[in-house]
């Protein structure tokens, strides 16, 4: 490990609960729908999250606890059951059902497996029922697609083929780009999960090398394990440094020539360099501080700090996993100061003492940091955004050096005689 | 258990954070997980503001279950009366901490604070949004003003002084209600009428102990402050005004009614002519093309009223759908509906609510942010008169909806989204040219109508599906279809259908011209 200083702190925090990844979920799988087991601040949550509703119909819902569910288990597990074959019968079109268990649903201890459980016995295939927890008691924001592709493992079929698996959810059109450039590298069978269809899941075995495209699949990662998978360690892909190494990681264990693998790089990793210069230009020197919340804060601050030159003041992350991030935290610089959980209050008060260029935060707290001044940039906006691979890195930076550049526009600096 | 794809409300605490971010000095802990957090951004997104609310959230994880929560809940109380100084204390809990029952509010009285703390109790998974606004107001007035003696109070002709108001209800997240009071204070204080306090929006603890000082409370938006007013009328003996100012004739009925309840005399003014261009414009000429246009009505209780009254008598509109999400308000939108031979649609499914619009076929429909997608993808104009909203209703210029300047703003937003009246004729005239595109409106820049023969392909499907049992769909002959592409097309799909259901029941095969005009004079009669 490098030197980053590792802290812990607790108080009131302000982050998504799990439910929130429903948002990118239902987008990645068009055929799936998302049920979340819970109360109307859920849905709340999860339509004022996803921003104005465009849809006709929203491939999520939510399946609202009433007071009447509480009296007694037995009639919440038939209202359940209910509400599921309404819905049913209402979109014949769904393949797969989550039921998304939540705070509510966990503290009264709703069995959602086992409803999960007789419902794929009565719907015999039709419909696969699966569950998983985006509790705000158990988990954060990127945290619920953790558990749904873990609820997804058990379905995938089994296989001896050599394959190399991305996981975790991408923009259709990074995934299509870096697939292209996994068989330029001759690496041919190369397959995502989850998949674009919930019922094409890809199989897995022995000899399947997993290569994690996001940072927060813990649960994930794990389960690939216990069926035989590899997973190939390396940084995540979130910059030139960090997309390359990641590339070559899976080039390694595919054990591809290092001079075909450089043959094909090197013109990509000098486009994307002359591609970021301006945003280097713009990011050199500024202050950066990452609150708590997508997970993805080590990553981008390993990106924002060795390749665009800026100045990490603090990291905030919802957890650590040390393992996972072992080859981010390495590659940070020395004396990064890294803050597991969260003061809320503690982390803005140090925000202010620091008086950092730019902040990424949640979006409840970046309008009040703006009106102090500081520009900021949400952190939901990097799961919403292609910004993974060497290609992506400069449209990656433009998301940080845009605030900036803006802020400057809007307050010119006045000539003075010194 | 009850299916929900998008919700009108969000649940009582939300509504609870929007009494506590409207005020001053005061703070509210909630205890709440960490996911419950996402409610900030309903005031720093959508209202733009420049501040977080001021909640505490102690954010209990699963972990701490097993363990003293009641603890953990005294430690954010400390810390948050610490930290924050305020001048009362709210002290609530959503929907998952009411269910481990650790009493938060009774926990914050045991700690010795020497502000007044009002311990909230909103029911989650009975209760919604507005309701929870209203009893949060309703439980703080209550708390600050329970040691109010009543001395002998004096009228303002006693005392010789100007008459004062409250004006209550106008809170963060309503419906330009930041406007509505610059608009009520200015009409005020025309008619020598001063305001007292504004509560909730920009009032302290202190402010809502000055309440008693006033000869009348205004009841702005009776969601938010009716069970408020009820209460200071029964117990401090201060009457409230029931008409809410929204157009130009609830402007003049809401004076006569204050004047009255202050003994004041009611000016010539009120009764014979009006400040606002409401009048003047809907009587121009080119306003009369506005006749009939057919319009369907769906918000809060309070808006959707007005809406409905403003559009039958002051723009000439016909009401031909009229609703609320809000149960509380059903007791009063259900007789104005029946007043406008309709039946009120009281729900919280917007799906249900769209169907009610495909059903009636509106020219324009007025509604919340949720109304503005439906009637995007059927290509009806629309304007938002009603929460819950966005952003973009939140206008950077002065945009009221109440008094004189409100009935202006009201004209303008409504009649901009339809055709104007020249215009419309132009468009009938020239219609027929090859550089006419169907459904032309011209600075509407959405579907262009187009959805209307999206409806139209779905009754179709939706009639030759049901129809089985009838008989056989009637064929559209040529002239037919070219005699039904004449009608504008807002209407079309409802003359389409009529016609067929006609069709069928006079046994025809085919459809042809003479065929839509005998429906028309059938359905006519």
């Amino acid at each position: 490990m490098s030197g980053a200083t590792l802290l812990k702190e607790t108080g009131p925090r302000e982050v998504f609960c799990g439910l929130t990844s429903i948002v990118w979920l239902h987008r990645r799988m068009p055929d799936a729908f998302f049920l979340v087991v819970g109360s109307r601040t859920c849905a709340h949550l999860i339509q004022s999250a996803a921003g104005v509703m465009i849809f006709a119909e929203p491939r999520f819902g939510t399946a609202i606890l009433e007071e009447r569910d509480l009296a007694g288990l037995a009639d919440a597990h038939d209202e359940l059951n209910r509400v599921v074959k309404n819905l049913l019968a209402r979109r014949p079109e769904i393949k797969t059902l989550f039921l998304v268990g939540s705070c509510p649903s966990e503290v009264i201890k709703i069995d959602l497996s086992r409803v999960a459980e007789n419902l794929n016995i009565e719907l015999k295939g039709q419909v696969t029922v699966l569950n998983y927890s985006g509790s705000g008691i158990e988990t954060t924001f990127t945290q619920g697609e953790d558990g749904a592709l873990k609820a997804l493992i058990p379905l995938m079929p089994k296989s001896d083929q050599k394959k190399l698996l991305l996981v975790g959810t991408l923009a259709n059109a990074v995934e299509d780009r870096l697939t292209s450039i996994f068989n330029r590298l001759g690496i041919e069978n190369v397959e995502s999960f989850p998949p674009r269809q919930s019922t094409e899941l890809p199989s897995i075995g022995p000899e399947t090398k997993v290569l994690l495209t996001q940072p927060y699949l813990t649960d994930t990662a794990r389960e690939l394990k216990n069926k035989g998978a590899e997973i190939i360690e390396a940084p995540f892909p979130l910059g030139v440094t960090g997309s390359t190494l990641w590339i070559q990681a899976a080039a390694n264990s595919f054990g591809i020539e290092k001079s075909l693998v450089d043959s094909i790089l090197n013109p990509l990793i000098e486009r994307a360099k002359q591609a970021l210069a301006p945003h280097v230009e713009k990011l050199t020197g500024k202050k950066l501080f990452l609150l708590p919340e997508s997970q993805l804060e080590i990553p981008l601050a390993r990106f924002l700090s060795n390749e665009c030159g800026m100045e990490i003041v603090e990291i905030g992350t919802p957890y650590l996993n040390r393992d996972l991030m072992k080859a981010e935290i390495d590659l940070l610089p020395p004396d990064c100061r890294i803050v597991e959980g969260q003061h809320v209050e503690k982390q803005l008060d140090r925000v202010r003492d620091s008086s950092p260029d730019l902040v990424v935060c949640g979006m409840g707290l970046a309008n009040p940091l703006e009106a102090e001044g500081i520009s900021t940039k949400w952190s939901i906006e990097m799961v919403f955004s292609p910004i993974h691979g060497i290609d992506q890195a400069s449209d990656l930076a433009e998301l940080f050096s845009r605030p900036l550049r803006r802020h400057d526009i809007l307050n010119p600096k006045t000539l003075t005689s010194n | 258990m009850e299916l929900t794809l998008w919700t009108y409300e969000g649940p009582p605490h939300i509504g609870a954070m929007r009494i506590a971010t409207s005020m001053k000095k005061l703070h509210y802990v909630l205890h709440a997980p960490q996911g419950d957090t996402y409610a900030d951004l309903l005031f720093t997104m959508i209202e733009r503001r420049g501040s977080r609310p001021p909640v505490t959230y102690t954010t209990f994880q699963a972990r701490d279950l097993g363990g003293d929560t009641a603890e953990l809940v005294k430690g954010h109380l400390k810390e948050a009366v610490d930290r924050f100084n305020p001048e009362a204390l709210l002290v609530g809990e959503s929907c998952t901490a009411e269910l481990i029952q650790d009493q938060p509010g009774s926990l914050a009285k045991g700690m010795g604070f020497d502000i007044p703390i009002v311990s909230l109790e909103l029911p989650a998974y009975s209760k919604k949004e507005n309701w929870g606004a209203s009893e949060t107001f309703y439980q703080i007035v209550r708390n600050l003003l329970k040691d109010h003696t009543e001395e002998s109070k004096q009228t303002w002709q006693e005392e010789k002084r100007r008459p004062r108001v409250n004006l209550l209800g106008p809170t963060l997240l309503g419906f330009r209600c930041r406007d509505d009071i610059l608009e009520i204070q200015k009409l005020l204080g025309q008619h020598g009428i001063d305001v007292n306090v504004v509560a909730p929006l920009g009032a302290s603890p202190a402010d809502i102990v000055r309440i008693p000082d006033a000869d009348v409370n205004v009841c702005l938006y009776p969601e938010i402050a009716e069970s408020t007013c009820i209460w200071l009328e029964r117990n401090l003996n201060i009457p409230f005004t029931t008409t809410v100012p929204l157009g130009v004739g609830a402007t003049q009925d809401f004076l006569r009614e204050l004047h009255e309840l202050l003994g004041m005399e009611i000016p010539k003014s009120v009764n014979e002519s009006n400040n606002s261009k409401l009048t003047w414009y809907s009587n121009s000429v080119d306003s009369n093309y506005l006749t009939g246009k057919r319009v369907f009505i769906f918000g809060d209780g309070t808006h959707a009223l007005a809406a409905a009254r403003i559009a039958n008598e002051e723009l000439g509109f016909k009401v031909v759908g009229l609703g609320t999400y809000s149960r509380e308000m059903a007791r009063k939108v259900r007789p104005a509906a029946k007043a406008l031979g309709l039946e009120a649609l009281i729900t919280n499914d917007y799906l249900e609510v769209e169907e009610a619009i495909k059903e009636t076929s509106p020219e324009l429909v007025l509604g919340t942010q949720m109304e503005r997608h439906s009637a995007k993808r059927l290509g009806i104009p629309c304007a938002v008169i009603s929460t819950p909203m966005h952003v973009q209703d939140v206008p950077a210029r002065y945009s009221p909806q109440m008094g004189w300047e409100g009935a202006n703003v009201i004209f303008d937003d409504w009649v901009h989204p339809l055709m104007m009246g020249l215009e419309e004729h132009l468009i009938g005239m020239f219609k027929h040219d090859f550089e006419f595109v169907d459904g032309h409106q011209s600075h509407l820049g959405h579907l262009g109508g187009k959805g209307a023969e999206n409806i139209n392909q779905e009754v179709k499907s939706k009639i030759s599906n049901d129809s089985t049992n009838i008989c056989a769909d009637p064929i559209w002959t040529h002239d037919g279809e070219r005699e039904l592409s004449k009608i504008p097309f807002f209407v079309r799909g409802k003359v389409k259908r009529n016609t067929e259901n006609y069709a069928r029941q006079a046994g025809c095969r085919e459809i042809n011209e003479e065929t839509l005009y005998d429906a028309k004079a059938h359905y006519k009669a």
